[in-house]
């Protein structure tokens, strides 16, 4: 038996000596996710932060097979994987790997083939809101308000007009067994997300919400608190929709979201009003979800 | 079009003909994604595709070279937008001749068969990916009789040689820093460069095997022996030009089947006597000469060259288009001959 820690293997498949900067949440979920898929794994990614930070000819980070394309065919070259793998009748965990930008932005209709194929692959995407490695651009990911290099705090731009896409609703509409949202604060309920999304004889998708100090202006140390501001002020709502039923972690005594915020540069701007307006954004979404969960089966599982 | 290729292949899959998996894949950018993972978990892979698609998978054309992934794929050669055109001249793949692929352009059916065949062969070796350049229609949608050979004992067992496997850890397109990516670009180059002998001693292995042949595998020349004037083109229009060059006789016909790389000192060799060379180009540098010619008039400076446009968007190339560019020879400039 492997000496575990906390319920999570003691092993680092994803080693210390890469280049993140200090308090990184992106490199904190490839550890974990890592630690779930385990030795027998080849990993797939997407170009972006974690990719740059890990793998610098010629040193890498990975003691698993690794493989990294462009910014948004991750899940095509996993696909051709798999299906290489299969026909020689080899059994390997698929792990494919992206930013939100990759996810998102560019890589959607690849991901989208990718499930529609029905390859069995778990896709995980680590969401710092925002193109990261290229300086902090927008993506679709980037929340409300938020201040981005691109989304300036000016006159006529007030942080990202537009709130963040839906996407793991959107895989879920795909009609896939299961997809689910994490965090790097609770490693061991993502750790337990990874393991079930590769057991699934399909594809699985999990959106892991993983905050970036340099593009979200926070201190180094602040990561895993900024991280639980997110889920206990419901910012960052932690679920599973497994064959189409929506189960959402329960949040006592919900917070507001002012401490999530002011913790943060990128949101320094907002007024009074926008705050309310973000919480009433907030709120509401949470309210949708928890109707949503006692509704049973949400989503039609076609695979 | 690819899309017969593609056609027949799931075809041969499902009638057991072909062992292999088929990917159907939303976009050619994914498609030829898939090949790459396809290749680079141990498996042969093919793919097809042409124009718009090409033009999409632009990217991962390097990429997958530069992972040195043995992949092969057939084009079938057909205009770019815009204006859309779906007919065929050499634009797509002569957009895409610096992407670190190996080109070998065909002129029939037969030699397409022949040729694909001994792409993956070539691609193994060398492990440069290769790329099959037929026209579109032309060849692509032809009815031909063909010679078909049993080929697994040819190609024999897949020899990639990175694989991803759990049991042996490696790193496949990682990052290169200003330290060391022009080393890694420069052993591309060098292999690249080599690759030519790769070809060449494959092709002779396939002729003495099935005694067909094209030439040395790079350059074919037709009615060339004792002649001063010579025409230089690639592609289907040469069977056109050899019909010419026997009614009138003044001429021989240089066949670039290979482009890259390019057979300098090939073709320097057999127009060691020739004087005067025309070259037909399907496709165009907009702003410069066209391709073809810029290569040739750089690997044969002391002759008298000229360079045409012909063909493009499905326009025929024609008897009198091949008579128009051998008694042109001479004049200045990129000469459109329509
Ligand atoms: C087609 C293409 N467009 C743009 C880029 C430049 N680029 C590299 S990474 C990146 C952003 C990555 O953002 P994300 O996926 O969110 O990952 P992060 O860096 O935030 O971890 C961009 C725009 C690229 N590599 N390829
Ligand atoms: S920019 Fe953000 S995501 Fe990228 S390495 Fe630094 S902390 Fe991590
Ligand atoms: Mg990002």
């Amino acid at each position: 038996m492997a000496e575990m820690i906390l319920g999570l293997p003691k092993e680092e498949l994803f080693c210390s000596g890469h280049t993140s900067c200090s308090g990184c949440g992106p490199a904190l979920a490839m550890r974990y996710a890592l630690k779930a898929a385990g030795k027998n794994t080849v990993v797939v990614h997407a170009t972006g932060c974690m990719e740059v930070v890990s793998s610098a000819y010629p040193l890498s980070a990975w003691k698993v097979p690794w493989i990294h394309g462009t910014f948004e065919n991750a899940p095509a070259i996993a696909s051709g994987i798999e299906r290489a793998f299969k026909s020689k009748g080899k059994k390997v965990n698929i792990l494919a790997i992206g930013g939100d930008g990759a996810t998102f932005d560019i890589g959607l209709g690849a991901l989208s083939g990718m499930i529609e194929r029905g390859h069995k692959v778990c896709y995980i995407c680590y969401d710092n809101e925002a193109y990261m490695n290229t300086g902090k651009q927008r993506s679709s990911a980037s929340p409300l308000f938020a201040n981005t290099t691109t989304t300036p705090f000016g006159k006529k731009i007030h942080g990202k007009l537009e709130p963040k896409k839906p996407l793991p609703f959107i895989v879920a509409a795909h009609g896939v067994k299961y997809v689910a949202t994490a965090s790097i604060a609770n490693p061991q309920d993502f750790y337990n997300k990874v393991k079930k999304g590769l057991a699934i004889d399909g594809p699985s998708f999990i959106h892991v919400f993983a905050p970036c100090q340099f593009g979200w202006k926070f201190p180094t140390d602040k990561t895993i608190e900024i991280t639980g501001q997110a889920i206990k002020s419901c910012v960052a709502p932690i679920y599973e929709i497994e064959n189409g039923i929506l189960k959402l972690n329960k949040v006592d005594n919900k917070i507001k979201i002012d401490n999530y915020l002011n913790m943060q540069g990128r949101y320094k701007h907002l007024n009074k009003e926008e705050v309310f307006q973000l919480q009433q954004f907030v709120d509401d979404r949470w309210k949708f979800l928890t109707e949503l969960e006692t509704k049973g089966k949400v989503f039609d599982v076609v695979q | 079009m690819d899309t017969h290729i593609v056609e027949r292949l799931a075809e041969y899959v499902d009638n057991g003909e072909l062992n292999s998996e088929l990917i159907y894949a939303e976009s050619e950018h994914s498609m030829f994604s898939a090949a790459a993972g396809a290749s680079a978990a141990g498996a042969r892979s093919f793919t097809a595709s042409s124009s718009q698609g090409l033009a999409l998978g632009f990217e991962v054309l390097g990429m997958i070279s530069g992972m040195r992934l043995p992949v092969v794929a057939a084009i079938a050669n057909r205009a770019l937008s815009s204006p859309i055109n779906i007919w065929n001249d050499h634009s797509d793949t002569m957009s895409v001749k610096d992407m670190g692929w190996i080109q070998l352009y065909v002129e029939s059916a037969q030699e397409s068969f022949d040729t694909m065949v001994q792409a993956f062969k070539i691609a193994e070796e060398t492990l440069i990916p290769v790329m099959v350049c037929l026209d579109g229609f032309t060849l692509s949608h032809v009815t031909e009789p063909l010679e078909l050979e049993n080929v697994s004992s040819f190609v024999g067992k897949y020899r990639g040689k990175y694989v991803l496997d759990p049991k042996k850890p490696l790193l496949m397109g990682p990052v290169a820093t200003p330290d060391s990516y022009m080393e890694i670009k420069e052993l591309q180059q060098k292999d690249m460069l080599d690759s030519k002998n790769v070809v060449k001693k494959i092709h002779n292995e396939y002729k003495k095997k099935y005694k067909r042949g094209y030439g040395d595998g790079l350059i074919e020349t037709y009615n060339l022996k004792g002649k001063k004037k010579a025409l230089i083109l690639m592609g289907s229009a040469v069977g056109t030009a050899r019909v010419v060059s026997d009614e009138e006789k003044d001429f021989g016909v240089i066949k670039l089947k290979c482009f890259r790389p390019f057979p300098e000192e090939e073709l320097k060799k057999v127009c060691k006597d020739v004087k005067e060379i025309a070259v037909i180009d399907r496709s165009l540098s907009f702003g410069q000469d066209s391709a073809v010619y810029t290569e040739v008039k750089k690997c044969l400076p002391n002759k008298k060259i000229s360079g045409f446009v012909a063909g493009l968007g499905g326009r025929d190339i024609t008897r009198k288009t091949i008579k128009d560019a051998v008694n042109q020879i001479g004049k200045e400039g990129q000469i459109w001959l329509k």
